[in-house]
């Protein structure tokens, strides 16, 4: 601290204080930021970074993006989530892991989000509601596939050269890793098609071009993944 | 403006008709009594509530607001609860001074409430010395203070007690020199007379200008000191001394020291009104006739109580605004700063009472 004689002592002193006089009359007139909790349940607004619950993401149609590689699982440092998954045989014949029950305990959870940054197809997220208090810790054991829901089918892209590609770049990234292995003995159409429909690497890597071909002209419109979350999935924890 | 003795004089009249008079002097006492009574306890309503709103306000708190309209009824609450609590009696402590040491606080804080002019006409104790009279008896809350930290047997009150009584009479000092300041320019001790004259030639602060302005200030923070409050609160200070010296009550028994804090806050306050800013006296501007007419048609303790509750709100900005200093630096304060400034000013006092420099 700087050493001041006496009068220069007393003149920085009163203009210390009068700053800080000013500076606390200046707060006495502002705005309250005191949240009055339950009365404004309505305008309660948090950051988007709050981490509260986990949720799978669901379209209208009822439809989320997992597809039960339990990655997620593995990441979890506590243990919080289980994927139960079966092995279906879809009608064209192909093997293909579906999600039965994913089941996270809320209880467990230490919020750390590495289950959201694991996942591959952006299928689960941390959401807004924060209301989570029960008296019962079994009710913190929840179910985050809706009831009746399903994998979103993958729009499947044109055979035709290249710009269908460029229109899924999140789908693209994922799949980067299954590329080199599906790509050099495939014409150009199967390869973009591995590339579009990530999910399943063994079934695009069996499936003859034509079969590959077929559903992406049934499928014309083109989605790209972010947008699928839809917000009729938003009340998760209400289903448990 | 109306003069309250017209009153008083009146009611002894009608007294005095049907009964002797010292039964009428014995009942008056009994009415002033209940009067001092319900004005001590409708005040530290008031000031509670005032304190944890402005403070709440001073943070961008809302305070207190579950409790009736606005927590209105939070003190109220507080009171009650404060009733129903069990006094504690401790084995080790020493019971006489323990249990008396609360009084000496509520005694003293009566008695320098009884000196306050509230009105033209309308003072409880007032007398020829009433300035010294008032600093002598807010003299006795010392005692009340020490009692209690050596009456605890418990080294934290005991720690408290001993800052307070070393913070309470140094600043009793500046408080004292502060009112001579003011004695010099009205030239009478007396309470009343000294409003009387601010009533007839403008208001202290403004009739003494510059040193009246410095013993203004002196007396704000002196004042402060005396209240025990922060950035004066080294006797509770909580975080060091958990309550001070009133770490070991309960019940009312602390309910008292919270009630003689506050009231002590207003007395403060209302003190600075009456020797400072004209008590009860309106606020006049000369020449402006149509004006003048208005103010003195406010009654004089509307125009007490505003001055007062000001000053309040003053030293709550002061509270809400600082941090609490050292002990060593609240000595220092007071010994190199504010008593040597008050010296200097009751001289220059005397040269602008002697030189006739007063604005009239």
């Amino acid at each position: 601290m700087e050493k001041r004689n006496y009068f220069s002592g007393v003149g920085h002193a009163l203009k210390s204080l009068t700053i800080g006089l000013k500076t606390s009359i200046k707060v006495f007139f502002e705005h309250d930021e005191t949240e009055q909790y339950p009365e404004n349940r309505k305008t309660l607004h948090f950051s988007d970074r709050n981490r509260f619950c986990l949720e799978m993401i669901h379209n209208e149609r009822n439809e989320h993006h997992c597809v039960a590689c339990g990655l997620c699982q593995m990441a979890c440092p506590n243990g919080s989530i289980h994927v139960y998954s079966e092995m279906v045989e879809t009608p064209d014949g192909k093997k293909k892991r579906q999600l039965v029950k994913y089941e996270y305990n809320l209880g467990q959870c230490m919020f750390c989000n590495l289950c959201v940054r694991a996942c591959p197809h952006d299928a689960i997220r941390f959401n807004q509601d924060f209301e989570n208090a029960v008296f019962d810790k079994s009710k913190l054991i929840m179910q985050l596939n809706h009831p009746g829901s399903h994998l979103e089918e993958k729009p499947k892209p044109a055979p035709a050269p290249r710009p269908a590609a460029p229109a899924q770049p999140a789908a693209q990234s994922a799949a980067a890793p299954a590329k080199p292995a599906v790509a050099p003995a495939k014409p150009v159409a199967q390869a973009t098609e591995a590339k579009a429909d990530a999910a399943q690497p063994k079934a695009a890597s069996t499936a003859s071009p034509a079969q590959a071909v077929k559903p992406a002209a049934e499928t014309p419109s083109v989605k790209p993944a972010s947008e699928a979350a839809s917000p009729a999935s938003e009340d998760i924890n209400k289903e448990s | 403006m109306f003069d309250f003795t017209t009153v008083s004089t009146w009611f002894h009249s009608l007294l005095t008709g049907v009964m002797p008079e010292w039964l009428a002097i014995g009942i008056e006492c009994l009415i002033v009594l209940l009067f001092i009574i319900i004005l001590y306890a409708t005040l530290a309503i008031i000031l509670i509530y005032a304190e944890r709103k402005i403070c709440a306000f001073f943070q961008c708190r809302i305070g207190p607001n579950r409790v009736g309209k606005w927590g209105v009824l939070q003190v109220f609450a507080d009171v009650l609860k404060m009733l129903t609590k069990e006094i504690i009696k401790m084995r080790q402590s020493d019971r006489l001074l323990h249990d008396m040491a609360p009084y000496f606080v509520l005694v003293a804080s009566f008695l320098t409430f009884s000196c306050i002019p509230w009105n033209k006409g309308l003072e409880i104790l007032d007398f020829n010395v009433g300035a010294f009279f008032f600093i002598s008896v807010s003299g006795i809350g010392v005692i009340g203070i020490l009692l209690a930290g050596w009456a605890s047997h418990s080294k934290y009150p005991m720690i408290g007690a001993m800052r307070s009584g070393a913070q309470l009479i140094s600043y009793e000092l500046s408080i004292g020199m502060t009112m001579l300041v003011v004695i010099l320019l009205n030239g009478s001790m007396q309470l009343s007379e000294i409003v009387q004259q601010q009533a007839d030639y403008g208001w202290n602060i403004v009739r003494g200008h510059v040193p009246a302005v410095l013993a203004f200030l002196i007396y704000l923070v002196a004042g402060n000191a005396e209240c025990n409050r922060g950035p004066f609160d080294l006797p509770e200070a909580e975080s060091e001394l958990t309550a001070g010296y009133h770490t070991e009550y309960s019940g009312m028994h602390f309910g008292f020291f919270y009630l003689a804090e506050y009231l002590n806050l207003f007395i403060c306050g209302a003190m600075a009104a009456t020797i400072f800013l004209g008590g009860w006296a309106p606020f006049y501007i000369q020449g402006a006739d149509g004006f003048n007419s208005v103010m003195a048609a406010i009654p004089g303790f509307v125009w007490f109580f505003a001055k007062a509750f000001f000053v309040v709100f003053l030293l709550m900005w002061i509270r809400w605004t600082f941090p609490r200093l050292r002990i060593d630096q609240l000595l220092t304060l007071e010994w190199k700063y504010l008593m040597p400034l008050s010296m200097i000013n009751i001289v220059l006092m005397a040269l602008v009472v002697c030189f006739g420099l007063t604005i009239n």
